[in-house]
């Protein structure tokens, strides 16, 4: 088989010749970054262009609710200083792991319905998913930041290891939407119990409550078994503490966070290619 | 050039239908799912030279698309191999990926970066694009303020805006009225003169004879014959 002098290299496909699935689909994904881009623009402003509030109900949504909790549990929780910036720390975190893998498993599905007629790499609707999320997420700095100047806290310089903290929490959420989604593409009841389980798993981890309601006898399982206790920490501490995180809560994060991302890849990567053998 | 050698593409659907995970967990416990092997494609060997404008013809169901999603690399072959000498621009799904409440202009940006083009080289191309869809102001409005064949237009202009390598199209497309679909086989004819090469699926014989050099027929996932577009068009009217 002969081939002729001009021709695009980047451009020649043999499907024998493919190399580790993983790094084909990371390759891609760098290729069609302009896509990821153009996605998560899609989702900000497709949401945004015709709601009253606008780009203002990223912020309202979390405010809202540490409103409402501070309300409600400011005398139970009065020994928590400034709990209204305890909580919006800890519930700016979790949104941004709940809302990112929930919406990974709604762009899946949407995405399949355009795999079946385009080749796209399949990693990009995960990632545009939590692509979307950090912009929200650095959205909600702003009044996460003026809370905490509010109820009498220090701003430390500490505040700026927030980009590692964010960077860990991205990973994982990364990580945990890639392996969800995969299901969620064949048995749409995956997306429902992931519902239930965030449910259940927000309460095991301390963010509307102080670490010290939790019996000791429970903490080992409520706590240093559940990664989001890492993850929420080593958000909140910067911020809320002001100091860097621990030691435990800082290795903890790094590790849940890499294996998850890297279990999530190789795990969605080997089934991509089935994705569109499923009618 | 395309290149395919025993390509296969076998479906493995689970004899009972699984809807939920639920389902699916209860079956896989009592060890009773069991799969039906289907092959949409079979031991397919295939050569297209570089230019050359290739038909590929036969009844419903004989695989006929999934032979162009093969190509398109949307479905990985079960077995075999696919070469492509070049990027592959199917003209199969116009306005993949268009969104109601963007405008026509972010609209172009979206769907060229789904079908691979960098942002640079649309906004290169922009104004070309918005001259050949007709649309004027329009570009600026959301889609959804757009008639259906306004989006028709813009999706076949975006997706026609660079010169293909390796050109897919399933049935001869052109949207819009009259003088809009004269434009559009002025476009795909200038690609033939060009070299772009083109593998065409079509059920108009006239089109294929008129238009190709060769053709294969496919019939129930198998290459039945292939030859010189006459002969086997010839061949398929009379099995």
């Amino acid at each position: 088989m002969k081939t002729d002098g001009v021709h695009t290299q980047s451009h020649i496909y043999d499907s024998l010749k493919r190399g580790p699935v993983a790094l084909e689909e990371l390759r891609g994904l760098l290729k069609y970054r302009d896509l990821i881009y153009q996605l998560v623009r899609r989702d900000l402003v497709s949401r945004y262009k015709r709601s009253a509030l606008g780009i203002g109900w990223t912020m309202l949504h979390p405010l809202g609710m540490m409103v409402v909790l501070s309300v409600v549990f400011s005398q139970l929780f009065r020994t928590v200083e400034g709990y209204p910036a305890y909580v919006l720390s800890g519930l700016v975190a979790w949104n941004f792991f709940s809302q990112t893998t929930s919406a990974a498993m709604t762009q899946m599905v949407w995405g399949s319905a355009l795999l079946h007629r385009i080749y796209l790499p399949r990693t990009a609707f995960v990632v545009s998913a939590i692509g979307t999320g950090l912009v929200n997420l650095i959205l909600a700095l702003v009044p996460l930041l003026l809370i905490v100047i509010l109820v009498g806290l220090p701003l430390r310089w500490t505040f700026a290891f927030l980009p590692i903290s964010i960077m860990l929490l991205a990973a994982f959420s990364l990580g945990v939407g890639l392996l969800f989604s995969a299901w969620a593409i064949y048995f749409p009841d995956v997306a429902e119990m992931f519902q239930i389980v965030l449910i259940a798993w927000l309460y095991m981890t301390p963010v509307i409550y102080p670490e010290h309601v939790i019996p000791e006898s429970y903490r080992y399982w409520f706590f240093h078994l559940n990664p989001m206790y890492y993850l929420v920490q080593v958000f909140r501490q910067p911020i809320y503490e002001g100091v860097l995180p621990s030691g435990e809560v800082l290795v903890g994060s790094l590790l849940i966070a890499f294996l998850t991302l890297a279990l999530g890849w190789i795990v969605f990567s080997s089934r991509a290619d089935e994705f569109t053998y499923r009618i | 050039m395309i290149w395919l050698e025993g390509v296969a593409v076998r479906y493995r659907a689970p004899e009972e239908r699984l809807g939920t995970f639920k389902e699916y967990a209860i079956r896989r416990l009592q060890r009773r799912v069991r799969y039906q092997d289907f092959f949409a494609l079979n031991d397919i060997n295939l050569q297209v030279r570089r230019g050359e404008i290739f038909g590929i013809i036969g009844r419903n169901g004989a695989g006929k698309s999934t032979l162009l999603k093969v190509i398109s690399r949307v479905l990985v072959p079960t077995r075999g191999r696919v070469y492509l000498g070049g990027q592959v621009s199917p003209l199969l799904e116009l306005g993949a990926g268009f969104h109601p409440e963007l405008t026509g202009r972010e609209n172009v940006m979206l769907n060229g970066t789904l079908l691979g083009h960098p942002l640079r080289e649309l906004e290169a191309r922009m104004a070309e694009i918005v001259e050949f869809a007709e649309l004027g102001n329009f570009i600026e409005a959301p889609l959804r303020t757009y008639s259906s064949g306004m989006a028709a237009r813009l999706g076949f202009a975006v997706a026609t805006a660079w010169q293909p390598e390796i050109l897919l199209l399933d049935e001869i497309l052109a949207v819009g009225d009259e003088a809009f679909q004269r434009k559009c086989q002025a476009r795909m004819q200038s690609f033939r003169d060009a070299g772009t090469t083109t593998l065409m699926v079509s059920h108009d014989m006239a089109a294929v004879s008129a238009l190709c050099t060769s053709a294969a027929w496919l019939a129930h996932g198998k290459i039945r014959l292939i030859g010189p577009s006459a002969k086997v068009i010839e061949d398929y009217r009379a099995g």
